[in-house]
C-alpha cells in the first residue's frame, strides 16, 4: 500500500464510512449501585434505522442501560456514543434521544395536542411548525381526533400511543422504549407490536426497545441483546438467538428446551459427542471450543425431535423411550417422554385434522423411538 | 324507624349531617348572626350594643385610616404567603424526595414547634430582636454594625413573626403535594429538551398548585387577621386589622365597630379565597 488515511482524513473525505457507523454504542460500560452491578462490563454497538431490543428478566440491568443512554443514569466507568459523539456528562435535554416511558408520563394537566407540541415548544419551533407537525405526529399514530382530550380521559392503549407520538414528534436520532406495551392487555399488546414494527419502518428512526417478554422481542427486533445479571450474554438475530444460543442461559430464556448434562467423549469437526447421566450418548453442534473430557450440556428444542415408531438404523441420536404424557394444545401435540431417569418435552406438529385420537398415535405408557439429527442440537459449555 | 331509614336516601343524608350541622350551627352560623346584628347597632351610656340600628359603623371603617390598615394587612400578608412559599418549596421538595423513613422524622421536625406554645415561641422570637438580645450582639461583635439596630417595633419584625408562625402550615400541603408527585414527570420533561427553569415552570408548578393553593391559603388567612404576633413583634407601634378589633372589643369597648370591621375582614378573606380556588379550578382542571 503506497499510503494509507488517517481517520480524520477519512471522515473529511468520506464522512459516513467514519462519522454514522453507529447510532449508539455502549463501550464497556459499567454502573455500580453501592457495591452492585446494575450494569457489568457491556458493549453494544446499535446500528441506523435498527429496532434493537434489550431483553431479560427484571433486575438483569437492560432498563439501567436505556435510562443511561437517555442521561438520566450516569455510566460508572465506560462510554455511551449517540450518533458518534461521546456524552459524558450531556444533560438528557440536550442528547437527541426521546423516550417512551413505561408508565407512559404524560403531562396530566395538558391536553393530547399540548403534551406533543411540549418537546417542540422546548426546542423554540414556530408556532405554525408546531401545529403542523403535532398534527402530522398525531396522525401517524391514528389519534387527529383526541387531540383535545386530556390523558385521564383516554384508554391505555391510547395513552400509549400519545407517548409515542410526544417522542416521535422531536425526529430524535434514537427513540428509547422502557416496556411501552407492559400495561397493555395480550390483544392490544399483538396489535401493538405489530404497529410499533411497522411505524419504526416507516419513520426510519432507531428504535431501542427494552422488554422481558421473549416473545415481543422476536417478534419485533432486528437484533436483540440478551442480559443477565448486568451482563449482554449474547447480540443478535432473533433466528441467531433462537437457533445458535452461544449459552445455557439464552437457551433457557429465550423458548423451550430440553438440556442434559454429560461429559464431551469426542469432538468431529463442528459436532461434539456427549456422554449423558442415562448413559446414552448424543451429538449436537459444538459450541464455545468445548475439549473431549470437558463438562457440557446438549440443549435441544421440543419441536426440533421426532418420536417414530421405527428407527432408522444406525441413526444418530436415536433411543427407544417410554411416553410419560401427552397433552394436545391445538397445532401441536406435546409429549413428555421418559429417557431412563430424565423426563423430555416433544412437540409432534399436527400437521392433519382428524377427530380420532388415535391418530395421535402414542399413547402414556407406550414405547416409542426418540429421534433427532445432530445439527438440530447444541452442546454447550457449563 | 331503622327499616324507614335504610330505605330512604335523604334520612341517611340527614343523619350524617347531624353532628356536623350542629357545630356548624352553635359555633359558626350563631355567632356570625351575633355579629352581623351587632355591627348595626350603636351603644348605650354603659357602651353596651344597643338599639337604634344605624349604618355608622360601616360608615367609620371607610375611614381612611382603616382602609390604609386594610391595605397594609393584605399586603404584608401577602409577602408572608410568598415568602413562606420560597422557603418552604425547597423544603418540601427535599422532605418529599428523602428515603421513606427519613420523611416521617422530617415530617415530625416541621411540627415539633407546634408542641410548644404559640405566645411562647413569639416571645422567644421578641427576645432574639431584642436592641441587646443575640442577633445584635452576634452582629455587634462581628463588626457588621456599629450600634444596635432597631428590629423589634418594626414592620419588618412582624413580617419575620409571621413567617415563622405560618410556615409549618404552608410546608405540609406542598410536602404532601409533593410526596404524591410522579417524578417520571421530571424526566418526561427534561427528554423532552425542558430546561430546570422550563420544567419548574411548565411541569412542576402546575401538578403541584393544589398544594401550593391550600398552602397559600392556610398562611394568608390568618396572616391577615393575626393579632398576637402583631400585638409582640410590633410592640404596640405597628397596627393590623386583627389588633383592631381586638382593642375595639376590648379597650375601646366599641363592639358594634368591632363587629362591623370582622365582617368587612370576613369579606376580604373570602373574595382572596375565591380568588384563589378560581386560579385553582383552573390549573387543576385536568388533573
Amino acid at each position: 500500500m503506497l499510503f494509507t488515511l488517517s481517520d480524520v482524513e477519512v471522515s473529511a473525505l468520506a464522512p459516513d464510512l467514519i462519522r454514522n457507523d453507529f447510532a449508539v454504542e455502549l463501550r464497556d460500560v459499567v454502573k455500580l449501585y453501592g457495591t452492585m452491578a446494575a450494569v457489568d462490563h457491556v458493549s453494544m454497538s446499535i446500528r441506523h434505522n435498527e429496532f434493537f431490543s434489550l431483553l431479560g428478566p427484571s433486575g438483569c440491568g437492560k432498563t439501567t442501560c436505556l435510562r443511561m443512554i437517555a442521561g438520566f443514569e450516569r455510566p460508572t466507568s465506560g462510554q455511551i456514543l449517540i450518533d458518534s459523539k461521546i456524552m459524558g456528562l450531556t444533560p438528557p435535554f440536550q442528547r437527541n434521544v426521546n423516550t417512551v416511558f413505561q408508565s407512559y408520563a404524560l403531562f396530566p394537566h395538558m391536553t393530547v395536542e399540548q403534551n406533543v407540541a411540549f418537546g417542540l415548544e422546548m426546542k423554540g419551533i414556530s408556532r405554525a411548525e408546531i401545529v403542523r407537525r403535532v398534527g402530522e405526529a398525531l396522525s401517524l399514530v391514528r389519534l387527529p381526533h383526541l387531540a383535545k382530550r386530556y390523558p385521564k380521559q383516554m384508554s391505555g392503549g391510547q395513552q400509549q400511543r400519545v407517548a409515542l407520538a410526544r417522542a416521535l414528534v422531536n425526529r430524535p436520532k434514537v427513540l428509547l422504549l422502557d416496556e411501552p406495551l407492559g400495561a397493555l392487555d395480550l390483544k392490544l399488546r399483538k396489535e401493538m407490536q405489530i404497529e410499533l414494527k411497522t411505524l419504526q419502518r416507516d419513520v426510519g428512526i432507531t428504535f431501542i426497545y427494552v422488554t422481558h417478554d421473549q416473545e415481543e422481542a422476536l417478534t419485533m427486533s432486528d437484533r436483540i441483546a440478551v442480559m443477565s445479571h448486568g451482563k449482554a450474554l449474547q447480540i443478535g438475530s432473533p433466528l441467531e438467538i433462537y437457533e445458535r444460543p452461544a449459552c445455557k442461559f439464552v437457551a433457557d430464556f429465550i423458548g423451550e428446551t430440553n438440556f442434559l448434562e454429560g461429559r464431551v467423549i469426542a469432538i468431529n469437526g463442528e459436532f461434539a459427542t456427549l456422554s449423558v447421566a442415562t448413559g446414552h450418548t448424543f451429538t449436537g453442534r459444538r459450541v464455545n471450543g468445548l475439549q473431549v473430557g470437558e463438562i457440557a450440556t446438549l440443549s435441544v428444542r421440543p419441536e426440533k425431535m421426532q418420536l417414530v415408531e421405527h428407527p432408522v438404523d444406525g441413526a444418530a441420536n436415536t433411543y427407544e423411550v417410554t411416553v410419560f404424557s401427552i397433552a394436545y394444545v391445538g397445532s401441536d401435540t406435546r409429549v413428555i417422554i421418559n429417557l431412563g431417569d430424565q423426563r423430555l418435552d416433544v412437540w409432534e406438529q399436527n400437521s392433519t385434522s382428524t377427530l380420532n385420537p388415535d391418530d395421535y398415535f402414542f399413547k402414556p405408557g407406550e414405547k416409542a423411538w426418540l429421534t433427532f439429527k445432530p445439527e438440530n442440537a447444541l452442546v454447550l459449555a457449563q | 324507624m331503622l327499616q324507614t331509614i335504610r330505605e330512604r336516601k335523604g334520612l341517611q343524608v340527614l343523619g350524617l349531617m347531624f353532628p356536623g350541622g350542629v357545630w356548624l350551627i352553635v359555633f359558626f352560623a350563631l355567632p356570625l348572626a351575633l355579629i352581623f346584628a351587632i355591627s348595626f347597632m350603636s351603644r348605650d351610656d354603659l357602651s353596651r350594643p344597643a338599639l337604634p340600628l344605624t349604618l355608622a359603623n360601616y360608615q367609620q371603617t371607610f375611614d381612611l385610616l382603616y382602609i390604609n390598615l386594610f391595605l397594609f394587612s393584605v399586603g404584608l400578608s401577602l409577602l408572608t404567603t410568598l415568602i413562606t412559599l420560597l422557603i418552604a418549596f425547597p423544603v418540601a421538595l427535599f422532605m418529599a424526595r428523602l428515603p421513606k423513613r427519613w420523611r416521617n422524622l422530617m415530617t415530625l421536625l416541621v411540627m415539633i414547634p407546634f408542641w410548644t406554645n404559640f405566645l411562647v415561641r413569639t416571645y422567644a422570637l421578641q427576645f432574639l430582636m431584642r436592641a441587646n438580645g443575640p442577633i445584635n450582639t452576634l452582629l455587634l461583635g462581628l463588626g457588621l454594625i456599629d450600634e444596635p439596630v432597631q428590629l423589634l417595633s418594626t414592620p419588618f419584625a412582624v413580617l419575620v413573626g409571621l413567617v415563622y408562625g405560618e410556615l409549618p402550615f404552608m410546608i405540609l400541603p406542598l410536602y404532601t403535594s409533593l410526596e404524591k408527585f410522579d417524578w417520571s414527570m421530571i424526566e418526561a420533561a427534561q427528554d423532552l429538551g425542558a430546561n430546570a427553569l422550563n420544567t419548574l415552570l411548565r411541569v412542576m408548578l402546575p401538578l403541584t398548585a393544589p398544594g401550593i393553593l391550600a398552602g397559600s391559603i392556610l398562611v394568608f388567612v390568618p396572616s391577615v387577621g393575626s393579632y398576637i404576633t402583631v400585638e409582640l413583634m410590633g410592640g404596640g407601634k405597628i397596627n393590623m386589622i386583627g389588633r383592631v378589633i381586638a382593642q375595639q372589643f376590648g379597650q375601646s369597648s366599641n363592639w358594634p365597630f368591632g363587629s362591623a370591621i370582622s365582617l368587612l375582614l370576613m369579606v376580604v378573606v373570602t373574595i382572596a379565597a375565591l380568588i384563589y380556588f378560581r386560579i385553582g379550578r383552573g390549573e387543576r382542571g385536568a388533573i
